[in-house]
């Protein structure tokens, strides 16, 4: 026992120096858990922020100007007045996410009671933007009419009212959602091409075949691969989390995040084995990236991280159960923003390990017989 | 001028180095024209480099280098005269495609030098039938001998009729025969082109012997010049590698003398190496067919044979990498067994290739195989730093092997195969590449660790020299053992004069080949073969269309990647489509009601029986309530207070609590307007049942028109962004291994070599994917339409003719990054990230393009899949054409051109 420990450190040793003299595969990491990370929670919005939005006025009245003037910023952008005609080919053109149409004598009909109709149009082609959007837009209006019939004196105060407020994320700033789940996407992707393509790499080489011959069992092989690749990774995420998550994004992280880190090497683990199973059925490289390929995306998009999970079809919620990072999308989520901590995530944690035991497995049944064949 | 009738090629005090290695040392040299000369000297003295210099492949660093009359550091003359070179790179079948046919692989080489149909048959029928290839020509060049590989290779480089032949050690890891019949095709060519010059290297010393005329060559330096019997009059010497030996500078000399075998102490008991019957088949192939040998300890046993016959294949079931399919393999009388780390530790093995770790130097390579071989801690180092001083690897001890000498990397494998002190060495080709002075320094070590250690040895080997040191050797055909014995013995049992010709004895009995010397008379050279090689042109789409054709062919070959590349983006979509949504449903909540009214009760069911909201056991307390947030269970939670009925009634506006899981972003704000338009629908009914009649709270009808999708569901919405995903991914990727993996393979050269320009052979080698690209589409737009009932509202051409134009930018951008990276593996993680995280993000795929700001709408407009995701988007959800969409279209167009002009730059046309 002790021996074949001593043997998965040293391997494990060779492993992180193999990694040290590949700067292009130092730079990807890093780029990929810094700057990508950056971008991404920085440029993408899906709380309703920047909201491109124009106004077709044709009342032209003090309600309708104070509607207008209504559209504030950062929810908004400067609404922009267009003409009737425009609607339809600014729309066409993405240029503008909602238009409002204030019909004739809007503020007129308000004042009679006749229940005019305002149109909001909405381009439903940017599902994140426009249910909320619109729901918005909805609320905005009501309001601003109902403070302009307040003003003439014929209201009277709603029978209850609802006080919104949100745990964990208390301005719903979606750079902390998406800061985060990149860094979750981000370590699918990894570590799933960096184990499986150290494989490959080895067998293209003949090292792998080297290393069969001599008192190493491809059982120590791989978990030197494991927790090698798995420590790359994590320093990477830990670096990412302190430095550009909470430092430069200034998200506000209320759990722990040691136990993250833990979560994440269980995660890492399940991920890795993956990759050397998938690394077992490919003869080359580029048969390798197309079975990857499907793996991550699908692992990426479905996880719950990009949309969730509850929106999707019962059988693919099924299936979605036996990927690690449906699970770890959902720790990560329990950690770092509702700051739950192991009596809560548990279970999680369990089924990560025990996926992960099953891939193991999985790929040392196969190692053996695969990687020499190729010879 | 009369210069160049006499020299085919002049070097002037050419300079060639990489990084801090100099590979030439001011080459000074004269090839005379119409001769077949020789490049001799030890590997890694810069023989390669001058050839590559020669051919054009290898960029002029320093130095004057004048081949057929011109300068070839011009481009012009360059070009010029590359269809009049042929070049044959180092390696067995380099530049060959495996799995092109023996047909297809000359036929693609004549239409890149732009052969029309008949003359290419006629090339390749008379090249196939001097070569003696014909009946091979549908086998695939991946399953030919090693012999086969290299008269194929001669054959593609000989199919435009070249003024000028470059060879680098084409004989190398051939075996006898098929090195004498090669050498003898020569012959006949020359014979019936004597115009033809041919200067080739090689690292066998006595084929060397039958040039015309040789260059020595040592430490990027000439030593001597002049045929073979005068370099060894020169030196007194009566063969030719003494007199090459003789060349060297004394340095090098010292210590080198005749290798001796001493006599053998036999040894009692069990044998070594005891193998019965073994048999491997690969699928219906047989490569290895009953092979028996008993070999006695300390026994230094031989075994030669040519590439892909079997020897290999014998020596890793020995080892246990491979289980045979029948028959038994014992070492030291334990059946050897894939799990048996016992006898693994009484054994070394050095395969074929360099098989250690490139990247940790020479010290710490010894030291992780010490590591593994668990080598007591006290003798670790002792041992670390016997095997350096013993195999002389002071000097470099902390150097990465990448940039040794191949006799010192050599040196180094057999260190780390003997560091645990092995009872047995099995070792694959230890030598072949190394020059004759590492050659036999190494069979030194190896005679010393047999006769003094009574290491009994397993070898196989090309050279014939090195058979004769071996106790014993046998000569292996096509999987069988042909002839076991001592070296002298078999040489006896052959009558032959020496072991060579004893061996091709051996090796023509066995493949029943008399030889195909008088096969083939030389037939009249028709009038049209010199016709075509007109000027070279600016872009011949002829050639694009070799490298595309070939591509494909290589696609086709390869099912497991055309299955994946067809099937791949269909699931995914079918994956995405069901997955992605953003219809949120069933929110679960609960209720903390601290009221308990009837009042109460009616406001929750307006909650319980929405569509949007499921109901979960209520709540007891806040503490209660902030756990089932924190655990996520609870999208969100309703606080109802104290008195709640009592004050509706009497008009105080009770409020209403709501905890709202943040966590989730977009799922918390679609959760707060779902309350609010609860909570309006519940104030209308209210103010209804109160005042009754029509209510004062709604003012005005807000009529919300979800343009597009009028059914508000995600599947029509996201299914125009996964085809724009899908095709752009598949294609960037499969396009970006293409240039990259010829590069890693090394049939690059072939670009290099040939006529063909930069622009050629990168469009040539997109079109494949183009194709794919399209097949996707089709298949993608078929399954929107016809499963997912997504209408295609626009107009279909438009999105058709999109498709082509973005599968074209999406391949140029693959090209782009396959020219500029030097791995595979970088390849697979560079387009990965460079098209899943701009694509995902900021091409409005997910989150629309007119909120993006700064770094992020920048990088957004800066790839071509935000413009084609304005198109399917167009076509499919708003119903438009060409008219609205114009735009875009030149926008990806320009993409295209940005991208090939990126890659053409970034792509080099020589090597360094």
């Amino acid at each position: 026992m002790g021996r074949s420990f001593k043997n998965i450190y040293r391997l494990g040793l060779k492993e992180l120096n193999s990694l040290r003299r590949d700067p292009v595969l130092i730079f990807l990491i890093i780029f990929t858990f810094t700057f990508a990370i950056y971008s991404v929670a920085t440029g993408v919005q899906t709380e309703l922020r920047n909201a491109s939005i124009a106004i077709a006025d044709e009342d032209q009245s003090e309600l309708s100007r104070q509607i207008r003037a209504s559209f504030l910023k950062p929810y908004f952008k400067q609404p922009a007045l267009i003409g009737l005609e425009e609607i339809d080919r600014s729309m066409d053109a993405s240029r503008y996410a909602f238009v409002i149409d204030i019909p004739p004598d809007f503020q007129a009909d308000i004042m009679a009671q006749r229940k005019p109709t305002l149109q909001v149009n909405v381009d439903a082609t940017a599902m994140t933007l426009a249910g909320n959007g619109a729901a918005y837009i909805q609320t905005i209006i009501n309001r601003e009419i109902g403070e302009f019939v307040r003003k003439s004196g014929t209201n009277s105060k709603p029978a209850v009212t609802i006080s919104m407020r949100t745990r964990f994320n208390p301005n719903l700033e979606s750079s902390w959602f998406m800061a985060v789940m990149q860094v979750v996407s981000n370590i699918t992707m990894l570590s799933l091409i960096l184990s499986g393509a150290a494989v490959i790499r080895e067998r293209e080489r003949g090292t792998i075949e080297h290393l069969l011959v001599m008192p190493v069992t491809p059982g120590e092989i791989m978990l030197a691969k494991i927790w090698a690749n798995g420590l790359a990774i994590i320093l990477a995420v830990t670096l990412s989390l302190y430095v550009v998550v909470q430092g430069v994004l200034a998200v506000h992280i209320s759990g722990s995040i040691p136990l993250f880190i833990v979560g994440t090497s269980l995660f890492l683990y399940a991920m890795t084995a993956l990759g050397i199973v998938l690394s077992t059925y490919a003869k080359s490289m580029p048969q390798f990236a197309l079975l990857a390929i499907p793996f991550f995306v699908v692992m990426n998009m479905l996880s719950g991280g990009t949309s969730p999970l509850e929106g999707m079809p019962k059988f693919l919620q099924i299936i979605m159960q036996a990927s690690p990072s449906t699970h770890f999308t959902s720790f990560a989520q329990s950690v770092l923003f509702r700051g739950a901590g192991v009596d809560v995530v548990w279970p999680q944690m369990l089924i990560m390990l025990a996926i992960g035991t099953v891939l193991f497995l999985i790929a040392l049944a196969r190692f053996r017989s695969t990687m020499s064949a190729s010879g | 001028m009369a210069d160049t009738q006499v020299f085919v090629a002049k070097i002037k005090s050419a300079n060639h180095r990489y990084g801090e290695t100099i590979a030439l040392d001011g080459v000074s040299i004269d090839v005379p024209r119409g001769e077949m000369v020789g490049l001799i000297g030890p590997d890694g003295v810069g023989k390669s480099t001058l050839l590559g210099l020669m051919a054009g492949v290898r960029k002029i660093q320093q130095g004057n280098v004048e081949v057929l009359g011109g300068d070839m550091a011009e481009t012009r003359h360059r070009e010029a005269v590359c269809s009049q070179i042929a070049y044959m790179p180092q390696g067995l079948g380099h530049n060959l495609y495996p799995t092109l046919s023996v047909f297809e692989n000359i036929d693609f080489f004549g239409r890149l030098f732009g052969q029309s149909a008949r003359e290419r048959a006629w090339h390749i029928k008379d090249l196939l039938q001097s070569t003696g290839l014909a009946p091979f020509a549908n086998r695939p060049a991946g399953k030919l001998s090693g012999g086969m590989k290299q008269k194929l290779s001669l054959c593609c480089a000989l199919i435009h009729d070249p003024d000028l032949l470059v060879l680098d050690e084409p004989t190398t890891g051939v075996d006898p025969l098929s090195r004498l019949q090669f050498w003898e095709l020569i012959d006949r060519i020359r014979v019936r082109r004597p115009d033809m010059s041919v200067i080739t290297a090689t690292a066998y010393m006595e084929e060397a012997e039958r040039f015309d005329h040789l260059i020595a060559m040592d430490d990027g330096k000439v030593l001597a010049v002049g045929t073979s019997d005068e370099i060894k009059q020169q030196t007194g010497a009566k063969t030719l590698e003494e007199g090459f030996i003789a060349l060297l500078p004394e340095a090098k000399r010292q210590g080198h003398s005749a290798v001796v075998l001493p006599p053998r102490v036999a040894h009692k008991g069990v044998l070594a190496i005891e193998a019965e019957n073994l048999t491997m088949k690969f699928g219906d192939f047989t490569a290895v067919d009953q092979v028996s040998v008993k070999i006695e300890r300390g026994e230094i046993f031989g075994f030669l044979g040519s590439n892909g016959c079997g020897k290999t294949t014998t020596m890793k079931m020995l080892t246990g990498l491979l289980a045979p399919t029948r028959g038994t393999a014992k070492l030291f009388g334990r059946t050897v067994e894939a799990n048996d780390l016992e006898t693994r530790r009484r054994v070394g093995y050095m395969s074929q290739s360099f098989s250690l770790y490139g990247e940790l130097s020479v010290r710490q390579n010894l030291d992780l195989h010490a590591d593994l071989f668990d080598l007591p801690k006290a003798q670790r180092k002792i041992r670390v730093a016997e095997m350096i001083r013993r195999f002389d690897l002071e000097d470099v001890r902390d150097e990465l092997p990448q940039g040794l000498p191949l006799g010192v990397r050599q040196r180094l494998q057999l260190a780390v195969a003997v560091i645990h002190q092995p009872e047995m060495l099995i070792l694959d080709e230890p030598t072949s590449g190394v020059d004759p002075i590492a050659r036999d320094e190494f069979w030194r070590m190896l005679i010393d660790l047999s006769r003094k250690d009574g290491v009994t040895i397993f070898i196989s080997t090309h050279f014939i020299n090195e058979a004769e040191r071996c106790d014993r050797i046998s000569l292996m055909h096509a999987g069988k053992i042909l002839a076991m014995d001592r070296p002298d013995a078999l040489r006896k049992a052959r009558r032959a004069k020496t072991l060579e010709d004893a061996f091709i004895g051996y090796l023509k009995e066995a493949s029943g080949d008399a030889s195909v010397d008088d096969a083939s008379q030389p037939e009249r050279v028709p009038e049209l073969a010199k016709a075509t090689t007109s000027a070279p042109r600016l872009f011949s789409p002829n050639r694009m269309w070799a490298f595309a054709r070939r591509e494909a062919m290589e696609l086709v070959r390869d099912p497991i990647r055309v299955m994946f590349a067809l099937l791949g983006p269909v699931i995914l979509a079918i994956a995405m489509a069901n997955g992605i949504s953003f219809d949120v449903e069933k929110l679960d909540y609960a209720v903390l009601d601290q009221d308990r009214s009837q009042e109460s009760q009616t406001f929750l069911e307006n909650f319980s029986s929405s569509r949007y909201f499921n109901h979960k056991t209520p709540i007891t307390s806040r503490i209660e309530l902030d756990k089932r947030l924190r655990n996520g269970e609870l999208k969100f939670a309703l606080i109802i207070p104290p008195d709640f009925g009592r004050d509706l009634l009497k008009g105080h506006t009770p409020d209403v609590g709501a905890w709202f899981d943040g966590a989730v972003t977009f799922q918390a704000e679609t959760s707060r307007g779902y309350v609010q338009g609860v909570l309006s629908r519940y104030l209308a009914e209210f103010a209804r049942q109160e005042k009754g009649g029509a209510s004062a709270t709604v003012l005005a009808d807000i009529a919300t028109r979800f343009r597009y999708n009028q059914a508000f569901l995600s599947v029509f919405a996201i299914s125009p962004g996964v085809l724009m995903l899908l095709m752009y991914m598949f294609s960037t990727m499969l396009t970006a291994l293409g240039v990259v993996r010829e590069k890693e393979l090394g049939s690059i050269t072939n670009l290099y070599a040939s006529p063909a320009s930069k622009l050629e052979f990168l469009v040539g080698k997109q079109l494949p994917y183009v194709g794919f690209g399209i097949i996707s589409f089709a298949s993608l737009v078929a399954l929107m339409v016809l499963f997912f009932d997504v209408p295609v509202t626009g107009n279909f051409f438009a999105l058709a003719v999109g498709a082509m134009l973005f599968a074209v930018a999406a391949t140029s951008l693959g090209l782009v990054i396959s020219s500029f990276v030097s791995t595979q593996l970088a390849a697979i993680f560079g387009s990965a990230i460079i098209v899943m995280i701009p694509t995902l993000n900021f091409s409005g795929m997910m989150y629309p393009v007119s909120t993006l700001e700064g770094g992020g709408w920048f990088v957004g407009h800066a790839f071509p899949a935000l413009y084609f995701q304005k198109i399917t988007s167009g076509v499919f959800n708003k119903g438009l054409g060409f008219a609205s969409l114009y735009q875009n279209y030149l926008w990806i167009g320009f993409f295209c051109l940005l991208f090939w002009t990126l890659a053409t730059l970034l792509l080099r046309k020589q090597e360094a």
